[in-house]
């Protein structure tokens, strides 16, 4: 049995995330994302992969998208609708409600600001979201008879989630982005510990460690409070969703506490909307965030106004959260070339943009500097750049503790840049000793799974195997050191349960296990014992006084002479419990004792009628199992006319 | 695995209680409360009706000066029903009496379906002596604790009024008291048969829901809580109302579906989800409510008639298919839609004609669909009457309501995906055509208080609660309305605010399965085995299924034989080891199997041992069956021994041994009795060959 991964998207790279996994036959897509970098083909993940006769819907038990960012979802009508996809898609109640938003707004821009020509349309975003199943946290979803999904909190935005998904015995869990530690309006990731042959995590901070928030978040808010304490525009293009209400939240806060009057807008409606998702889902904020909620919802902002476009070049200082992200074009770009050329202003900066977009220039720029729209414009930058440092994505510590909680048997990443992959793939082999692995787009990789075998068991094995099992154990303390002495007790209690039975396999039935006495009776036959017995004589020398006189050795003699038996036996078979039982010695299944019998059946030696007092006749039985010990006894007994 | 229903519950607001006993964990299914019994009570007065009540009070007082005493209790019988009849003392709840004869202790697992479920709760966790595991879905936790809340907070008004008790056995409880109650009452308090008196609790306090609250775990729908490694535990939508839930249980050796009252297409909450409870072993069901409302049994037989029982010719495919569209369509829906219309329609008819409406529903989600008509209804007539929404915990409710879109039926939920607000009660308040108030005398109401208007407010037994403020204010008024549910005793209800002038409107609400929906729902979810109210037994008639049945009745335990055995996984590991022989007579291979158990997430799992353990200590070889002289004596002469048979008879000629003499290599004996063997050689080399030789033609593992 094995997994079968093949990744269409963020093979080594970030955007158009979109792994196909195949566990035990069931084929899941993990994210259907957009790259936003490119504009050709490269911007969507190479589908034909998938099925040849591009019959996808036959081909895909479901598709499962991990959050509403476009590198995540940005495909998805375009593969329901107009690739043709029609099966079940599954994402949490928040992406489903605001995924349509983000495409939307995608959508908006490529067409109508780049005009473009579309790849799918309006219609398209709503009759492809009508076919998502939206679940919740921890909600376990039988997609089919053997494939089971679950979500589990991830951070990164509202309504991430990593999925768990379980075909048989196999089990894998894809992260999508996750964050480790929580943030002003997420809470940090959060799974259960699971029996998972697989992890496939992202890696956008592969080698990253990052310091407590709280200092980038006092650096953000300085950098703010002095461009508009002189008067300056503030800049944040931000996504609509997820870092423009985190830093909102950090802004209204801060500007209650210090009593600032500056107003603070939101550039179209789009994200006063969002704000209303927010309110209503904030189950799937923080914990802190629910916590004051009974008083107010945090994200009923006070100081937030909407912005018009004709506040641009409007005197005074201000700050505006404005879409799209990255600057890569729409209304941000339009604010950034207005007041780009001011030293007065400030622009801030994600942590990470996509390369080809204008962010991406910037933060490798040096102030002042000029910036290539096209052929015809160039910027003038002259404003103050701040590069925020905190991101929604987990660093390297927060990778390495998942995958160390998880403990996987192989952890695939995806979703970063390669060399830092490298590394941390290195960091998991050596000091997980995890297999990991970093495929590239398109290429395809084989994992084996856990498989076990079903079987039905009786109630009286399962009873047998739950019984407990003590044993005790005498410990020597003159063998220990001195340093164990302390430590170790002069009893201990083993209580070690091993579970025997028998497994049955007949044709046509599961295979079964039952206890030894069940099956011997379901077999209706009875159980034979085989025993293998010997009995010989040794001359015995007499002891002490010369008590001949007796014709047979006396009960009294009998009785001592197994006794120096039995001690003997106890000197060389220390591991073995030496049972002296008056008449005979017992030793596991192996019974000594005298034999007065002179037909005894089992002296099988040269059988000479003795006459000899000292002679003495020793009969032992014992079963199969004890054979080898059995016959180091007898040969120790033997040896007792040499050492006497 | 042994099933108990220790209350068969009455309707909505008091729903069954069971216990079951499974894969060795005891399960209580909802610990509810009987809250239509408090109709027995006095309700607490106010100016209006305190002279009825100071008369009362007289009475009472003198109880302890004797003879009249005596003279006045003789009247009461005598006398017909009336307010003065009622108790007039700080009520008792009372509570599944069954519950208490079983030793709290010994529970491991409750588990709550519905708000109205979790009520007697508290009663149950404040017991030291207490320590299961409660599990509810988080809407159904949070929304029970308001009621819960709620509940003390009205009681709060009684315990002012009469001050703090006395004794434990208040004086009404007195047996002579209570015999002399007129037959109505006492029905009540010992139960139709007159053998249930019992049960009857003070309410807990605050502090108890509160300590309560935190013994609850919280689920979502369909998460899977593991109890002791053993029982998978999930929480599937009912549809009877937010939050509430069917039970899906499943351990080593069983599954089992709790089916309590469900709706198909609910009109506020997330619908049954019945698919989840597809292929159970075991289907326990607890939906009484086709009983409740008698009525509408001929209407049920007539349907499940035509539609009911005969199958078998039509492949499942079909019966599936056309199951699903006959418990999904949506007629029950339309209906209840038509329902809450016609309670709009009366309202507003009312307050056209300047009376008021008093809505004592605490169905939360009938609640939040009328708030959405009112709004509607009252826009489309151009009226502007308040709404008020009167409740200690009417604040938080709403404010709960609007985070939970996970939990509410699909329209609401497009109503979020559309980017609209969930309801529309968010508007009115904001537009002040809807009111919050925590009680009816805070300052702000009674500032924005005007007549006519729309007030819904607890408590529906109309003895706790703002409700019995504004009956005994409209109780007179013949244009005002009262909307009120079916099943509680209007009568007994209405006593104490009587003479009733205002206009009374009961209607009922869904709040199960229609009986013959049932028939279908149980083929598409294929059980193995069925377990139903005794109830029910005439109107489930001849089935004709391929699952067995059998019927259960209060405080009768129910054996419910497990259907199958354990699984158990076999990891690769020890299955690679394992070696199997083939045995001689039966076409079948065996092995012996040791490994260490484990339960993980309610599957026996065999791992493989401690490798040295294995190793060091192999289990002796077990022989069985007989063994054949003929076969053994050729096959020791395969070895080149010279074997000699020799049969050996007892005194009385009777068989007792054989034996073989081995002559060659070396001496040796075996003789053979019945099932045993004895090998008798001086040479450890031959013995071990002629035990090896005895294995081959025995059976032997």
């Amino acid at each position: 049995m094995v997994i079968e991964c093949l990744v269409l998207g963020a093979g080594q790279e970030v955007g158009k995330s979109c792994v196909v996994v195949t566990i035990n036959g069931k084929r899941i897509m993990f994210d259907c994302g957009m790259h936003m970098g490119y504009l050709d083909h490269r911007r969507y993940p190479d589908f034909s992969l998938i099925s040849k006769s591009h019959d996808f819907t036959r081909s895909l038990s479901c598709i499962i998208i991990t959050h509403f960012h476009l590198d995540h979802i940005g495909a998805l009508p375009y593969f329901t609708q107009v690739c043709g996809y029609n099966g079940p898609i599954y994402m949490t109640y928040p992406t489903k409600a605001l995924a349509p938003l983000m495409l939307e707004d995608y959508r908006k821009v490529m067409v109508d600001r780049r005009g473009e020509e579309e790849q799918f349309s309006s219609e398209h975003i709503v009759e492809c979201m009508k076919k998502v199943t939206a679940v919740d946290l921890k909600q376990t979803i039988q997609v089919d008879e053997d494939l089971q999904i679950r979500a589990y909190y991830a951070g990164h935005v509202l309504g991430a989630a990593m999925f768990y998904a379980k075909v048989g015995d196999a089990a894998i869990v894809y992260t999508g982005d996750y964050n480790m530690t929580p943030d002003r309006h997420l809470g940090a990731a959060q799974i259960d510990r699971l029996q998972l042959d697989l992890v496939i995590t992202e890696s956008t901070y592969a080698t990253t460690y990052r310091d407590s928030k709280y200092v980038r978040e006092r650096e953000f808010l300085k950098a703010v409070h002095k461009c508009v304490a002189s008067g300056g525009k503030v800049l944040i293009p931000t996504f609509a969703l997820g870092r423009a209400q985190e830093l909102c939240m950090l802004l209204d806060d801060y500007w209650e506490r210090m009593n600032l009057k500056v107003p603070i807008y939101f550039s179209a409606g789009l994200t006063i909307q969002a704000n209303m998702y927010y309110k209503v889902l904030i189950n799937w904020t923080s914990q802190k965030v629910k916590d004051t909620y009974a008083t107010r919802n945090a994200f009923d902002f006070k100081n937030v106004l909407s912005f018009d476009r004709s506040l641009i070049n409007a005197p005074g200082a201000c700050v505006l959260f404005a879409t799209p992200g990255m600057i890569s074009g729409g209304f941000s770009l339009e604010v950034f070339k207005q007041w780009a050329p001011c030293e007065k202003n400030l622009v801030t900066l994600p942590g990470y943009c996509v390369a080809g977009t204008v962010g991406h220039k910037l933060m490798s720029a040096k102030i002042p500097t000029q910036i290539r729209l096209d052929e015809d414009v160039q910027i003038n930058v002259r404003c103050q750049i701040h590069q925020l440092s905190f991101s929604p994505h987990t660093d390297a510590k927060g990778i390495m503790d998942l995958v160390k909680f998880l403990s996987p048997k192989h952890v695939i990443l995806v979703h970063g840049e390669k060399p830092k992959m490298v590394t941390l793939k290195e960091k998991i082999q050596s000091e997980l000793g995890i297999q990991c692995y970093l495929p590239a787009n398109s290429e395809s990789l084989c994992i084996p799974t856990t498989h076990h075998i079903k079987a039905g068991a009786s109630d009286a094995f399962v009873r047998s195997c739950l019984s407990p099992n003590f044993k005790f154990l005498k410990t020597n303390s003159a063998e220990l050191d001195d340093s164990h002495k302390r430590t170790m007790p002069l009893l201990q209690v083993y209580d070690d349960r091993v579970s025997e039975g028998i497994l049955t396999l007949q044709k046509n039935q599961s295979p079964k296990v039952v206890n030894q006495n069940e099956f011997m009776e379901a077999l209706g036959v009875e159980k034979h014992e085989v025993k293998l017995a010997h009995c010989f004589r040794v001359y015995i020398p007499d002891s002490e006084s010369g008590d001949a006189s007796d014709c047979l050795p006396s009960t009294s003699r009998k009785g001592s002479l197994l006794h120096l038996i039995s001690e003997k036996l106890c000197r060389e078979l220390p591991d073995f419990d030496v049972q002296d039982c008056q008449e005979h010695i017992q030793i596991q299944s192996v019974v000594v004792s005298f034999c007065s019998n002179e037909k005894c059946p089992h002296r099988t030696g040269v059988s000479l009628q003795s006459v000899d007092k000292k002679e003495v006749h020793f009969c032992c039985s014992w079963s199969v199992a004890d054979d080898a010990l059995a016959w180091r006894i007898v040969a120790s007994i033997k040896n007792l006319e040499l050492d006497t | 695995m042994e099933f108990t229903c220790l209350s068969e519950g009455k309707g909505y607001y008091f729903p069954p209680c069971h216990i079951l006993d499974i894969c060795g964990f005891r399960v209580l299914f909802d610990c509810p409360m009987d809250l239509s019994s408090l109709a027995i009570f006095s309700p607490v007065p106010t100016s209006s009706n305190s002279i009825a009540y100071n008369r009362k009070f007289s009475c009472s007082s003198e109880k302890y000066a004797g003879l009249e005493l005596n003279e006045d209790k003789r009247l009461k019988i005598d006398k017909p029903l009336d307010a003065n009849s009622l108790i007039g003392a700080e009520p008792h709840y009372r509570t599944v009496k069954n519950l208490l004869l079983w030793n709290v202790s010994f529970i491991d697992v409750v588990l709550i379906s519905s708000p109205m479920g979790m009520l007697g709760l508290p009663f149950l966790t404040r017991n030291k002596d207490f320590s299961a595991k409660v599990y509810a879905t988080e809407a159904t936790a949070r929304i029970g604790q308001l009621m819960m809340e709620d509940l003390v907070s009205m009681h709060k008004e009684y315990r002012q009024f009469y001050g703090a008790e006395e004794s434990d056995a208040p004086q009404w409880m007195k047996w002579d008291e209570l015999e002399l109650l007129p037959l109505e009452l006492r029905q009540i308090v010992f139960g139709a048969d007159g053998t249930e008196f019992g049960g009857w609790m003070p309410l807990y306090s605050a502090a108890d829901v509160k300590a309560c609250m935190l013994k609850v775990e919280c689920l979502k729908y369909a998460e899977e809580a593991c109890y002791g490694g053993t029982l998978i535990i999930q929480a599937f939508s009912s549809g009877l109302e937010i939050g509430s839930c069917n039970w899906g249980i499943s351990g080593p050796k069983a599954s089992i579906s709790y089916i309590s009252s469900s709706v198909f297409s609910s009109a506020a909450a997330m619908s049954f989800n019945y698919q989840a409870l597809q292929r159970s072993d075991v289907i326990l069901y607890s939906d009484f409510s086709s009983c409740n409302g008698l009525d509408k049994f001929d209407n049920d037989d007539n349907c499940s008639g035509a539609a009911g029982n005969n199958y078998s010719n039509l492949s499942s495919d079909d019966v599936n298919s056309e199951g699903h569209d006959t418990l999904l369509n949506d007629e029950e829906y339309l209906e209840e839609m038509e329902k809450l219309n016609f309670i709009c329609s009366c309202s507003v008819d009312c307050i056209k004609a300047g009376g008021s409406v008093l809505i004592p529903i605490a169905r939360i989600g009938i609640t939040l669909q009328l708030l959405e008509r009112f709004a509607v209804n009252l826009a489309s007539e151009n009226m502007r009457v308040p709404i008020f929404l009167i409740s200690s915990v009417a604040e938080e409710l709403i404010a709960f309501t609007n985070i939970i879109p996970e939990w509410l039926c699909e329209q609401w939920q497009d109503r979020l995906y559309s980017g609209q607000p969930l309801f529309s009660h968010v508007e009115m308040l904001k537009d002040g055509r809807l009111y919050l108030f925590p009680a009816i005398h805070s300052l702000k109401l009674l500032k924005t208080w005007q007549e006519p208007c729309i007030v819904f407010c607890p408590h529906w037994s109309l003895r706790l609660g703002p409700v019995v403020h504004l009956l005994l204010r409209w109780s007179a008024d013949q244009n005002s309305l009262l909307v009120m549910e079916e099943g509680l005793d209007a009568n007994l209800a209405l006593l104490p605010f009587k003479p009733m002038a205002m206009k009374v409107l009961q209607c009922s609400f869904v709040s199960g399965i229609q009986m013959q929906k049932s028939h279908h729902l149980l083929k598409i979810l294929q059980p193995r085995h069925v377990l139903f109210p005794e109830i029910l037994r005439q109107h489930i008639g001849p089935l004709e299924t391929v699952f067995s049945f059998n019927y259960y009745s209060e405080n009768k335990m129910v054996h419910i034989p497990y259907m199958k055995d354990s699984e158990l996984d076999i990891t690769v590991e020890l299955a690679c080891q394992l070696q199997y022989t083939t045995l001689k007579q039966q076409d079948m291979n065996i092995s012996r199997l040791k490994g260490e158990l484990m339960i993980e997430h309610g599957r026996y799992r065999l791992h493989l041992g401690n490798d040295e353990q294995v190793s060091s200590h192999p289990r002796p070889l077990v022989h069985f069956g007989r063994i054949d002289l003929n076969n053994l004596l050729t096959a020791l002469q395969k070895l080149d021994m010279n074997a000699t048979l020799e049969e050996v008879t007892g005194a009385a000629g009777s068989h007792k041994a054989s034996r073989i003499h081995v002559s060659e290599p070396s001496k040796a004996m075996i003789e053979v009795i019945e099932a045993q063997t004895v090998i008798s050689a001086a040479d450890e080399n031959i013995a071990s060959v002629i035990s090896q030789a005895i294995s081959g033609v025995l059976d032997c593992i």
